[in-house]
């Protein structure tokens, strides 16, 4: 579903700040596959999301989504394969229109839009249903602005708006971090019900290692612009937070490793 | 020196009949300002342009209609440049206005040969003027020929109109463009497109404002848009501040920055008529949209800071 061919991005290329934050980097994502994705600060793992989604033109390599060649293409075009939740509850609604508004906006993510007004009763019915399976109690407000709701309430409308129309790829980048424990969790909850429903191919990026463990059916941790571990299938259901440590520093003596070779 | 009561009912009806005409460019200012969330400079310019474009071609022999239309369209020509160096040339939107104001300077000073041009009353049927508001209130005139009830109308039909375009799947797109401009991206919407598409529609109505105008006083002239967008802001600072409360509809708000722009002429026709020096009106108009603009944000600041008295542990 999606093909990432060797990517590279270079930031500040030939200064003094110059930061590779991804160096041929090839990953290749099945249809309904979930992938976490874990690596410390700097890591390239947001740089990757960004590269998938458009925000960022890559130095070189390819990205492939259903078959279709998307490197070229600028963000608003490669959305409608797209569905994304960020960072920043902020980020994912436009908080001074209203819930329904944000909902009929994304509902015609990747469509054309025509000079058709308004929405239909029809259309509203199907917006409560939807925000009925949330379980938030947001189905009674659809035309309270997106402003006025929760960090949580928002992180999980934009869910429902990455999804309202199916994506082939659905990308969430740290969409819980911001968010407090209990209503992280919540929203987690909320993710892991609408992907598995959907059987929604999904990159998740995360900070919490144990949310990294115990979601998708595969986990991929980022290292210097690489990808270091990658694990799946049975691997990945019998994985802790010990055994991902433990992988962790080995690899990170072999650096030292590496470090005192070089040094002797 | 006797200021006399009289003096400022007879002058009224004039504030009122500018204030509808100037408000009509603050409904052009609100698309920028408000809804793209822009501060777009192109205004000073292009209100000039739209009268340029009406008197050349009215008293070239161009019916009514057609110099109106012209101006509307040389009014999405300006707001299209303005896009351009913003979205293509990547220049800021405040520069990118700033750039366009004063080249438009010179296309102005182009389209009329000369710095001002008059259109007379007598020769022209005009869609408005202040002849025909002084007949009017002489009883020279039938009342459904004042220019007041003129300008209400095309405004109310305005307000239809754009009401209607923002209400549309591709008008939803563009207000999302200017709420936020990352979650527009992220819903594939092209939002290059749609700002400038706003700039054109707001510079539209700006230069229809100053075609407007110039039939209203008779003439168009190089400097009658110098300082235009302040006023324009003003008028939709002051009506939001005096009517949010009420008007939440769209429709509404539009109407809000017309009624902020009546406001505005009769504040000033009141400051005159108590002997003001007109040349520190300017000063006056800054101060005035200076505060409005602090008060929100003084209301943040303050409010957010703790009580003075209290849980002073």
């Amino acid at each position: 579903m999606l093909d990432i061919i060797n990517i590279s991005k270079t930031f500040n290329k030939n200064t003094v700040n110059e930061n590779k934050a991804l160096t041929s980097l090839a990953l290749s994502i099945k249809d309904g596959d979930f992938v976490t994705v874990i690596g410390g600060n700097g890591s390239g793992k947001s740089t990757m999301l960004n590269a998938v989604a458009g925000v960022l033109a890559v130095d070189c390599g390819r990205i492939v989504i259903d078959g279709a060649d998307v490197t070229r293409l600028p963000e608003h075009r490669r959305a409608p394969y797209i569905g994304r939740v960020f960072q920043d509850p902020m980020m994912g609604t436009a908080g001074g229109m209203s819930i329904e508004e944000n909902l009929a906006l994304a509902s015609w993510r990747g469509k054309r839009r025509t000079l058709r007004w308004g929405l239909s009763k029809k259309e509203r019915e199907f917006y409560c249903e939807k925000l009925n399976e949330l379980d938030l109690g947001l189905e009674d407000r659809l035309t309270v602005k997106t402003g006025l709701l929760s960090g949580g309430q928002r992180q999980a409308l934009t869910l429902l708006m990455a999804t309202l129309r199916r994506p082939k790829l659905l990308l969430l980048d740290e969409h819980t971090a911001a968010l407090d424990p209990k209503t992280a969790k919540t929203v987690l909850d909320i993710t892991n019900k609408i992907v598995e429903h959907h059987a929604l191919t999904t990159l998740m990026v995360t900070h919490n290692m144990r949310d990294a463990i115990h979601l998708g059916n595969r986990l991929v941790m980022f290292d210097k612009g690489r990808i270091v571990i990658d694990l799946q299938g049975e691997n990945k259901r019998q994985l802790t937070v010990e055994k991902l440590l433990g992988m962790f520093e080995n690899l990170n003596d072999f650096d030292e490793f590496d470090d005192k070779l070089l040094l002797s | 020196m006797n200021i006399n009561f009289l003096n400022l009912l007879d002058q009224l009806p004039g504030a009122l009949a500018q204030g509808l005409i100037w408000g009509i460019l603050a409904i052009g200012v609100y698309l920028t300002y408000k809804v793209l969330d822009i501060a777009d400079l192109t205004v000073d310019g292009s209100f000039c342009t739209g009268g340029a474009v009406f008197v050349v071609l009215l008293t070239g022999g161009a019916p009514l209609w057609v110099a109106l239309v012209a101006a509307f369209l040389a009014g999405l020509l300006a707001g299209f440049a303005t896009g351009i160096f913003h979205v293509f040339f990547g220049i800021s939107p405040l520069l990118a206005g700033i750039l366009t104001q004063i080249g438009l300077w010179a296309v102005n000073l182009m389209i009329m040969g000369k710095p001002n041009l008059s259109v007379n009353v007598n020769h022209f049927r005009l869609l408005v003027s202040l002849r025909y508001l002084q007949e009017v209130i002489k009883g020279e005139r039938p009342w459904y020929q004042s220019p007041l009830l003129t300008v209400s109308l095309l405004i109310l039909s305005l307000i239809a109109i754009l009401y209607w375009f923002f209400g549309t799947e591709f008008g939803t797109g563009v207000r999302a463009t200017g709420s936020n401009i990352k979650m527009a991206k992220a819903q594939g919407i092209n939002t290059d497109f749609a700002k400038v598409f706003g700039l054109m529609l707001s510079n539209g109505m700006v230069a229809l404002s100053g075609a407007l105008l110039t039939q209203y006083q008779g003439f168009a002239d190089i400097n009658m848009g110098r300082g235009a967008i302040i006023i324009g802001l003003a008028a939709v600072i002051i009506g939001e501040a005096l009517l949010v409360w009420i008007f939440r509809n769209f429709a509404l708000r539009l109407l809000s920055s017309v009624i902020g722009a009546v406001i505005y002429f009769v504040v000033i026709q009141t400051v005159l008529w108590l002997r003001l020096d007109p040349n520190y009106l300017k000063l006056l108009t800054a101060v005035v949209v200076a505060v409005f603009l602090a008060v929100p944000h003084w209301k943040n600041k303050f409010a957010s800071l703790p009580a003075r008295n209290k849980g002073g542990l």
